[in-house]
């Protein structure tokens, strides 16, 4: 057994790992980042598409020049890595946290720490999540894996592809199967609208003639050994038309329904979630129920754009600094997700100094408002010329915003 | 007959209705700001798309080698440089930014790789 004593550890090395060691790190603090995979820059490395780092570093990149980018700026900040390193476990020592690792090459790792931040990521829904009737052939994938066998080992998974979903992953794996060699028959969506960017609409359906079957339910896989077609019926008036349904022949379906926050090893910590994010509960710095354990990026909530995973990520890893230095919190006010807000992440702000929120929508609107209001007072009021439920959207709140808040004060967030 | 558009600058995905005038030039409605025009003229006159891929990697054991067009590419040539990128063999060590295809199918637009693999 190997034992090592930092301030902080961070479980995972995405994006989020690596801007909150960062952080840590500038703050003076010795910082550990523990990783399962063998290499840092966890999900970015398999999108190789473009679109990222707008923000992070004004350019548009690739995800792996995005992850190999924030690499080197972990690198240079002198804190440390070990890979190929799975948590299993997280022991609370007193004033210390006990971190349980397990690694081929250095078998059980010991580590202790003053604090912990979560980066652990999320994982792909799957067909048993959904529950899509029907038999169950070889052929099915999540479009994530695709998009790694496809990306990284060079491995199509068929020629006749359907897509289950229009969220961004299935939308970019529509074009990438495309790109490689393979027909995209369809991409099916339950809802009425898309729930990827328009941008991949465009650049990853329409670019290649490939149908969008909005308001389409699907009834059934089909198949012997291997997937031979995929039902589908529309949905009118909010029934399913199942006398309209129809077949699409293919070999091959790609499931896009959804990402899960990776939260096993924080229930076992303790660590309470919050039901509409499936990520913890945090406070306004980004801090769970259990002190001195904070949660950042796709752990916290699935988040659609890299940079925001660094800049939340950023802030958990330097309010996780000022807590090991024992600078508390002032007060905190709850805040509430107000008339079509779906959650807000953290869900408490501290009135005394700036906060910053994301938030998820839940509708498809033109010309809305998004209202900040502190007992059912307004006291901040902005347009948005459009919203929808698949992109995130940011507010930040000025102490000022937050002056006259008492002990009960609530601070509730609407969209009209 | 008129052309339909989404333009996609910003969120709002304005819905472009677009007419090729016989004077040359075209004719743009249903964009809320300016920048509506401009991509719905690159789009129909000059459309581009940044081509990414990955090439198999050489030893053949080792992760495929990530790349794109240092720049937008010519929306018609994709196809053409998709289906030369994947067939591409790339030795390593190779480092991001190093160029792989100096000129691509002609366009004076080169190909780089965006991952480091030694
Ligand atoms: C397919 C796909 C396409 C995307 N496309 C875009 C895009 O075009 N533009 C954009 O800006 N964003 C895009 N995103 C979003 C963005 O890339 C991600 O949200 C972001 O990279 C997530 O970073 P993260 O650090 O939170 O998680 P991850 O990158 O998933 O990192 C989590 C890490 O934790 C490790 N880990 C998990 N559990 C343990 C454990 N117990 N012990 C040790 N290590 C562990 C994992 O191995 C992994 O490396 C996309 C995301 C996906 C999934």
């Amino acid at each position: 057994m190997r034992e090592l004593s930092y301030d902080a550890a961070v479980i995972g090395g995405g994006a989020a790992g690596m801007a909150a060691a960062l952080e840590i790190r500038a703050a003076g603090l010795s910082c550990v980042i523990l990783e399962r995979e063998d290499h840092l820059g966890g999900i970015l490395l398999q999108c190789v598409h473009n679109g990222f780092g707008l923000i992070e570093f004004d350019e548009e990149l690739s995800g792996p020049e995005f992850a190999e980018r924030m690499e080197e700026r972990f690198r240079a900040s002198g804190a440390d890595a070990y890979l190929g390193v799975t948590v299993m476990d997280v022991e609370d020592a007193g004033d210390r946290k006990v971190l349980f690792g397990y690694s081929a090459e250095h078998g059980i790792l010991r580590v202790s720490v003053r604090a912990v931040v979560l980066a652990m990521g999320c994982r792909e829904r799957n067909r048993g999540n959904i529950r899509i009737p029907g038999a169950r052939p070889a052929g099915v994938y999540t479009a994530g894996l695709a998009q790694r066998l496809v990306n990284m080992e060079g491995y199509l998974p068929g020629k006749d592809a359907v897509i289950i979903g229009s969220g961004d992953i299935g939308l970019i794996m529509a074009r990438r199967m495309s790109w490689a060699g393979a027909k995209v028959h369809g991409v099916v969506e339950i809802l009425p609208y898309p729930s990827g960017l328009t941008r991949n609409i465009v650049q990853c359906l329409h670019d290649f003639d490939i149908p969008l079957y909005l308001s389409h339910l699907t009834t059934g896989i089909f198949g012997g050994d291997r997937v031979e077609s995929v039902e589908i019926a529309p949905i009118e008036d909010g029934a399913v038309r199942f006398e309209k349904a129809f077949r699409i022949p293919c070999d091959t379906v790609l499931l896009s329904v959804g990402l899960v926050p990776e939260n096993e090893l924080s229930k076992k910590m303790g660590v309470e979630l919050n039901p509409m994010t499936n990520g913890p509960w945090t406070d306004s710095r980004m801090m769970t129920n259990v002190p001195g354990i904070f949660a950042a990026g796709n752990v916290l909530h699935v988040h659609d754009l890299v940079d925001y995973v660094a800049e939340e990520a950023r802030r958990a890893g330097a309010a996780c600094a000022r807590w090991i230095r024992g600078e508390g919190p002032g007060r905190e006010l709850r805040v509430k997700a107000g008339p079509n807000v779906r959650y807000t992440a953290p869900c408490r702000v501290g009135p005394e100094s700036p906060n910053k929120l994301y938030l998820r929508t839940l509708i498809v609107k033109n010309d809305a408002v998004l209202e900040v209001r502190l007992d059912n007072r307004v006291v901040q009021s902005r347009k948005k010329a459009h919203i929808q439920p698949s992109e995130m959207i940011s507010v930040t709140l000025d102490p000022k915003d937050l002056a006259g808040a008492g002990p009960d004060s609530v601070l509730e967030i609407a969209i009209l | 007959m008129a052309e339909q558009l989404i333009c996609i600058t910003c969120p709002l995905g304005c819905r472009l209705e677009v007419e090729r005038l016989p004077a040359g030039g075209l004719s743009v409605s249903g964009n809320r700001c300016t920048r509506g025009a401009r991509y719905a003229e690159e789009e129909l006159l000059a459309p581009k798309r940044v081509v990414t891929a990955t090439c198999r990697a050489l030893p053949e054991d080792r992760c495929r080698v990530p790349v794109r067009t240092a720049a937008p590419f010519p929306k018609e040539k994709a196809g053409d440089l998709i289906r030369l990128l994947y067939s591409l063999e790339v030795r390593l060590p190779v480092r991001r930014g190093d160029v792989l295809v100096p000129d691509a199918l002609g366009t004076g637009i080169p190909v780089i790789a965006t991952r480091t693999l030694d």
